[in-house]
């Protein structure tokens, strides 16, 4: 991963705000997306991920706040800007009679760029078989699988995808990772939402954290990790004699707990786990358990909000 | 207007593939023409046929109908898919709502066209053309003021909340308009008053039109008719796609 701020900022977005009568579904969101990174913006159901998302790809107007996606404003310049993205809407619908090769045609003739090897796509996201099957008797993950496929039939310069993987089951989540990672090779731009947190872990460069209509930070899984979870933990079993207090003399370790003949380790040192095996290998401990606890985003989230993202 | 030709052809074709689409657009009319004509001739077989309206009235009438069944169904499709998320989704493609309803329209007008050579030529046996009358030339009417006249349609589905309240609300609007437009009494006949809003409505100059055509009237005399349903096009066209909603 090169070093974020030395690349161009394709989308930026400053102060969002939208409501929908008294309530407020984005109250202030300020964020940047980065030319050529898969972007995530991950939150709980009902934070304000899709309104965001749909403001800034032009497909609903926003109260306040400024965006551009490739210098170009979404709603003033969308003739200018439609042709360069591509669009997949948390929840949409086509003519129930169309067939997935007509949709695939018709969303290739709308634009005047060279269209993108439909066939390969069809055949990269499972749906091969399906090329003459209508909408309507698609499954819900092959309509979603559909909908990936018309957001890249015009090799948009960038990719919005919201709940990408909703409704999928592990295989075709896993393939779908993979062609959005390949689309990232291709020097695109990848914005996506998600709930799942393993995804957004797993998948991309850079997250956005929000709940209730706000952004509360943004980074890459990894520093937002160290920066909110700082405390690790690593257990130990061994039968070592004062094993404790070589555990307790390593630099960083803030505490020593023997739990059921296993000593629970804890400090903020991020190398906790390398300076825990050099001291056991130091000693000649023989170990008969050995596990290592790494916070993940969903404890990030916890720590941000007060609240576990399942709530 | 980039698309327009290949999503008209699409939605042709899945229009088509509907069970009752293609049986719905030419029942109608059909109904109304081949009712009333077997309703006349039953009762008055004499009468009937040397009838005004047998010789005139019926075949505007049926034409009138096929134009209302065309707006109606415009506009319970444009709701369905404002419903469904359909708009939404070609919101963010580069495709404008013009171009949507032109698709529409062309589909609508070449359905209205077989519906019309399928009852010229099975109707052929019940109404004989007026003598100096080209069926083109009434055909040429037809589609013109339903062309007109759907984007009325068009407008009227920006207004409606949901696909259930299509028909209602297009019925609620046509009805009314299609009353007054001299197909069933003549506008001379009204009150002042009653002749003023006739003359603003689009209907009673489609009907007009048709009339006139289907007698024998020379396209010049109703340059007028031909004009009113030209402004009702670009004035509905216009407000449509500003307040055109996508969801
Ligand atoms: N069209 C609408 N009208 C009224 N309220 C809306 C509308 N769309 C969204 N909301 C409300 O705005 C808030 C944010 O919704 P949004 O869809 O942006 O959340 P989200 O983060 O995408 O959630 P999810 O994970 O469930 O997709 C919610 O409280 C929702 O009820
Ligand atoms: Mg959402």
């Amino acid at each position: 991963m090169s070093e974020p701020t030395s690349r161009r900022a394709v989308i930026k977005v400053d102060g969002l705000r939208k409501t929908y009568g008294s309530l407020v579904a984005v109250a202030n969101a300020s964020f940047e997306v980065l030319k050529g990174e898969i972007f995530g913006l991950v939150g709980p159901n009902g934070a304000g991920k899709t309104t965001t998302m749909e403001c800034v790809e032009g497909v609903r107007r926003a109260d306040g706040g400024t965006i551009a996606v490739l210098d170009l404003d979404p709603l003033r310049d969308a003739a200018q800007l439609q042709p360069r993205i591509g669009v997949q809407l948390q929840q949409s619908h086509l003519q129930k009679r169309i067939t997935v090769r007509e949709a695939m045609h018709l969303w290739a003739a709308l634009y005047d760029r060279p269209a993108a090897d439909g066939d390969r796509l069809l055949a990269q996201l499972g749906l091969a078989e399906k090329r003459d099957a209508w909408f309507m008797t698609l499954s819900g993950g092959q309509q979603q699988r559909l909908f990936i496929a018309l957001a890249l039939v015009n090799e948009p310069d960038v990719v919005f995808l919201d709940e990408l993987t909703t409704g999928l089951d592990p295989q075709a989540r896993r393939a779908i990772w993979d062609l959005v990672r390949g689309i990232r090779e291709r020097g695109k731009t990848v914005f996506l939402t998600t709930h799942l947190m393993e995804e957004a872990e797993r998948l991309c460069d850079r997250v956005a954290i929000m709940d209730s209509g706000r952004v509360i930070d943004v980074d890459t899984p990894a520093r937002l990790v160290s920066r909110h979870c700082p405390d690790r933990l690593v257990v130990v079993a061994t039968d070592a004699a004062d094993a404790a207090i070589r555990f307790g003399s390593i630099p960083g370790v803030s505490r020593v707990n023997l739990v059921d003949g296993r000593y629970e380790i804890e400090g903020q040192n991020d190398d906790l786990t390398t300076a825990v095996i050099q001291c056991v290998s130091a000693h000649g401990m023989r170990v008969s358990d050995f596990r290592a606890v790494t916070p993940t985003l969903e404890d990030v989230f916890l720590a941000l909000t007060g609240h576990s993202i399942r709530d | 207007m980039r698309g327009l030709w290949h999503l008209a052809w699409l939605e042709l074709k899945v229009f088509l593939r509907e069970p009752m689409g293609a049986f719905g657009t030419l029942a109608v009319p059909a109904l109304v023409f081949f009712g009333a004509n077997l309703a006349g001739t039953s009762i008055a077989p004499q009468r009937f046929a040397g009838s005004e309206f047998a010789r005139t009235g019926l075949p505007v009438l049926a034409a009138t109908f096929m134009t209302i069944t065309a707006v109606l169904s415009l506009m319970t499709i444009i709701a369905i898919y404002r419903e469904g998320g359909i708009l939404k989704r070609l919101r963010a493609t580069p495709l404008r709502p013009l171009t949507i309803l032109m698709a529409h329209v062309l589909v609508k007008l070449a359905l209205t066209a077989v519906t019309l050579v399928v009852l010229a030529l099975a109707g052929r046996r019940f109404v004989a053309l007026p003598e100096g009358v080209s069926m083109v030339s009434f055909g040429a009417a037809l589609l013109y003021a339903t062309a007109c006249l759907l984007s009325l349609g068009f407008l009227l589905a920006s207004f409606v909340p949901t696909a259930r309240f299509a028909q209602p609300l297009g019925a609620l609007v046509l009805y009314p308009m299609v009353g007054v437009s001299g197909l069933f009494v003549p506008v001379e006949a009204f009150p002042p008053m009653l002749q003023r809003i006739a003359q603003v409505l689009p209907f009673t100059h489609a009907v007009s039109l048709m009339q006139g055509i289907w007698l024998g009237q020379p396209w010049t005399t109703h340059l007028g008719d031909v004009a009113a349903l030209f402004a009702t096009a670009v004035v509905c066209s216009a407000l449509a796609s500003r307040v055109f909603r996508w969801e």
